[in-house]
């Protein structure tokens, strides 16, 4: 690639330095910038969080290290009206959302291109392991990173896909000891530092604490009724914000086999208890994709779906509806379809797109709409 | 690219050569302590004073009144909270304009943490400190402490008339020069005030030199004790190059300040003028009010202030802005906020500040780079607002 102005994104964490540094390394002219996502002079977070004032400071010395000049950008209002206040929204209407896909969409992907311009800069650069590559045709696709363990499509496949035509991953290529290497031999002071786990905004993990307290949001604290499959009250619960689908843990019954949270209902209030056979589901159906293609691909197109972050993913037949929505039908029942988690559509190591899942499908439904001869094609 | 376009000069200014030529000859044969009592360290005690009577001079006071400190905070905190503390037994209640620089409230906050009550003077739409305010005062103020020109705005206050009004309601007063000193006339018996605290870094001398004036007369405990340097009102071993550097400064400064302040003056208006004719919807704080020849505060209505030095800096040009937390963000400076400026035209405003090394091609260049900075920071604004 030859020498061009580049935005590098950096968190102050190990990847982003990297990847920043070796492009300076290669002899492009890089601007670093730090996204401020809240005021952090006033909250004591742990050393694991994203965008501390240390991590803004880790960030600004790579920069000095290597020559280059860095910015710190306030995006609170874009965080906390695109990422915060939705993914709150959705523990208080029963859904668990992903918001790190809506934080790369909005802030790195979103925010960070309209920023750009003002910067001087051609490309944007970000530490994250995924790979863009040119197609045959011209267009741009999104492929996973060669050190799979470390793969973040997942994470990227809600972003514009405008945008992977002016995006670079230096790490993409990149197994992750490779990355720790560089960084060991650049010097860099970030080389050791513990990896960002949970969200970057609630690093104690205590998410109903935070959304209670912190953010004194009120609705989906109210105790309700556990309900079995039948719809039997079996119990109370402690308000819908504390419950995931497929938890089994702090649902405080005594069981005498394993039962999981297998629906949220915010609407009535209620969480529905099961065992793991209830978990299973046929298929799902998502809100508006957002394809990293040209176009959307034909109805009946095979592809490997991740519903999780850590799903490994399993082998589904896609139908894209003409109002943008997907259903997606499982070759085999998938245990735990999370209404508000997203679902990742794959073509080989080719990620297709992204949608946020609305709700799963039962067997019947599944039946009932499938289209005709597609299965197992 | 071609070499980045200053127009910061209000944060800091380039050292002169002279200057650094006389601190690098400073630093190689000046070695001994000025406080000894052999011929070496007479030597140095020499340049020292030598350097003193330069420092006097720059503001019409005479050498005994000089005190060296590291810079401005110190100078403001050694005025303040040495004086206060010197006229405690007459009372507990010190004051100062609500436009003050953060060093002047910060020693407020000293003074408030050992007890002391303070007061503020309010500030006018266009960014004056009026004499009539110090009327309202509460009684039992026994030290006042007014800056000579706002760093911000550049608005030059009208620190005798004030001084007099304060001086016969029984106050001292503090004038924090740092910003006027080598911008324009300085004369402590004319602003008739107690103490006077001005910085080298801010007329072509180091950073880490300042001077406190303390008249003849005018109350002082020292901050630093235990030595005896500076008449024993600041302990510690001289800065000898740093001092040796501000009054070289001072001297350069001094001798210059009728013609450049004229030059950059004229460099100014060109520069505000075109900015206004190239974007009608500017608005320039403190306009209608007297304000140093060097300073533009300008507010670019729909382009953020944190956008914009982004912009600016990418492509070549260094400015400031008013107030901003450690960590980026966009708070409207406490300044525009004393005057009364609206919020959403205080998140946009930027301060430009010329100097010795300004030209008239540079004010040429900038104006272009600004204007293509505040295209791009609008359309930010537009796409980035959620």
């Amino acid at each position: 690639m030859s020498a061009k102005r580049v935005l590098a994104a950096m968190s102050g964490g190990v990847d982003s330095a990297v990847a920043a540094a070796l492009l300076a390394e290669s002899g492009h002219e890089v601007t670093g910038v730090t996204l401020k996502l809240a005021c952090y002079g006033k909250t004591a977070l742990s050393p694991k969080a994203c965008c501390t004032l240390d991590a803004m400071d880790d960030a600004r010395r790579v920069a000095m290290a290597m020559g280059f000049p860095h910015h710190v950008v306030d995006a609170e209002q874009v965080f906390r009206e695109r990422v915060l206040l939705p993914w709150v929204d959705g523990y208080a209407t029963g859904r668990t959302l992903y918001p790190c896909a809506a934080c790369n969409q909005h802030l790195k992907f979103g925010d960070l291109v309209a920023r750009m311009e003002l910067a001087a800069c051609d490309l944007l650069a970000t530490g994250h392991y995924a790979r863009v590559r040119r197609e045959p045709d011209g267009s741009w696709g999104l492929y996973r990173a060669a050190d799979a363990a470390k793969d973040q499509t997942y994470a990227l496949a809600t972003i514009p896909y405008a945008v992977l035509a002016r995006v670079v991953f230096p790490l993409g290529e990149l197994p992750k000891h490779e990355v720790r290497s560089h960084a060991q031999r650049l010097g860099l002071s970030c080389w050791d530092k513990a990896e960002s786990q949970d969200l970057c905004f609630v690093p104690d993990g205590d998410y109903a604490g935070y959304i209670t307290g912190t953010l004194g949001e009120t609705r989906g604290s109210a105790p309700g009724a556990f309900l079995d499959g039948q719809g039997e009250r079996i119990g109370t619960h402690r308000g819908v914000i504390h419950y995931t689908i497929g938890q089994r843990k702090g649902l405080g019954l005594a069981m005498h086999e394993r039962w999981y949270v297998i629906a949220i209902d915010a609407a009535v209030n209620t969480v529905t208890l099961g065992p793991r056979a209830a978990l299973e589901r046929a298929g799902l159906v998502s809100a508006r994709v957002n394809w990293l293609l040209p176009s959307p691909p034909e109805p009946g197109q095979r592809a490997l779906v991740r519903i999780r972050y850590n799903h490994v993913g399993a082998t589904a037949t896609l139908e894209p509806r003409s109002d943008g929505s997907l259903a997606v039908y499982f070759d085999e029942p998938q245990l735990v379809v999370t209404p508000g988690q997203l679902v990742v559509m794959y073509a080989g190591e080719r990620c297709l797109g992204g949608a946020e899942i609305v709700r799963a499908l039962s067997t019947d439904e599944v039946t009932a709409g499938r289209f005709a001869g597609a299965r197992g094609a | 690219m071609p070499e980045t376009i200053y127009l910061d000069h209000n944060a800091s200014t380039p050292v002169r050569p002279e200057v650094a030529e006389a601190m690098h000859q400073a630093l190689r044969d000046l070695g001994a302590n000025p406080s000894s009592a052999h011929r070496e360290g007479q030597r140095v005690r020499a340049a020292l004073e030598r350097a003193r009577t330069q420092a006097a001079a720059l503001v019409n006071a005479q050498p005994a009144e000089i005190v060296f400190v590291s810079g401005g905070t110190e100078g403001d905190h050694l005025a303040i909270v040495g004086s206060a503390l010197a006229q405690r037994e007459r009372g507990r209640h010190v004051a100062c304009a609500a436009i003050e620089h953060h060093a002047v409230h910060g020693a407020l906050e000293v003074l408030a943490k050992l007890g002391w009550q303070h007061s503020s003077l309010p500030c006018s739409a266009n960014g004056l400190t009026l004499p009539d305010t110090v009327n309202d005062l509460p009684a039992g103020v026994t030290v006042l402490s007014l800056m000579l020109a706002n760093n911000e705005t550049g608005v030059l206050q009208p620190v005798s008339a004030l001084a007099a009004r304060a001086r016969a309601r029984g106050m001292r007063v503090h004038c924090d020069a740092v910003q006027g000193t080598g911008k324009v006339p300085v004369d402590v018996d004319a602003l008739g005030v107690d103490y006077l605290v001005y910085s080298a870094h801010k007329f072509g001398g180091p950073k880490g030199a300042g001077v406190l004036v303390v008249r003849k007369g005018a109350p002082l405990e020292p901050l630093f004790r235990g030595s005896a340097q500076e008449h024993g009102l600041r302990g510690g071993t001289e800065n000898v190059p740093g001092i040796i550097g501000l009054g070289v400064a001072a001297e350069c400064a001094a001798r210059e300040l009728a013609a450049e302040s004229q030059r950059v003056l004229l460099l100014r208006n060109r520069f505000e003028g075109a900015l206004r004719a190239a974007l009608p919807d500017v608005v320039v704080h403190g306009a209608s009010a007297p304000r140093l020849p060097n300073t533009v505060n300008i507010s670019f209505p729909g382009a953020r202030t944190d956008h914009l030095l982004l912009a600016l800096d990418a492509r070549g040009l260094a400015a400031s802005a008013g107030a901003a937390c450690a960590s980026g963000g966009v708070e409207p400076s406490p300044v525009l906020t004393a005057m009364g400026v609206p919020r959403e035209l205080a998140v946009c405003a930027l301060r430009f500040s010329l100097g010795r090394t300004s030209t008239e091609e540079i004010v040429t260049r900038a104006v272009a780079i600004v204007t293509e900075s505040v295209r791009v920071a609008r359309s930010a604004t537009a796409g980035v607002s959620a």
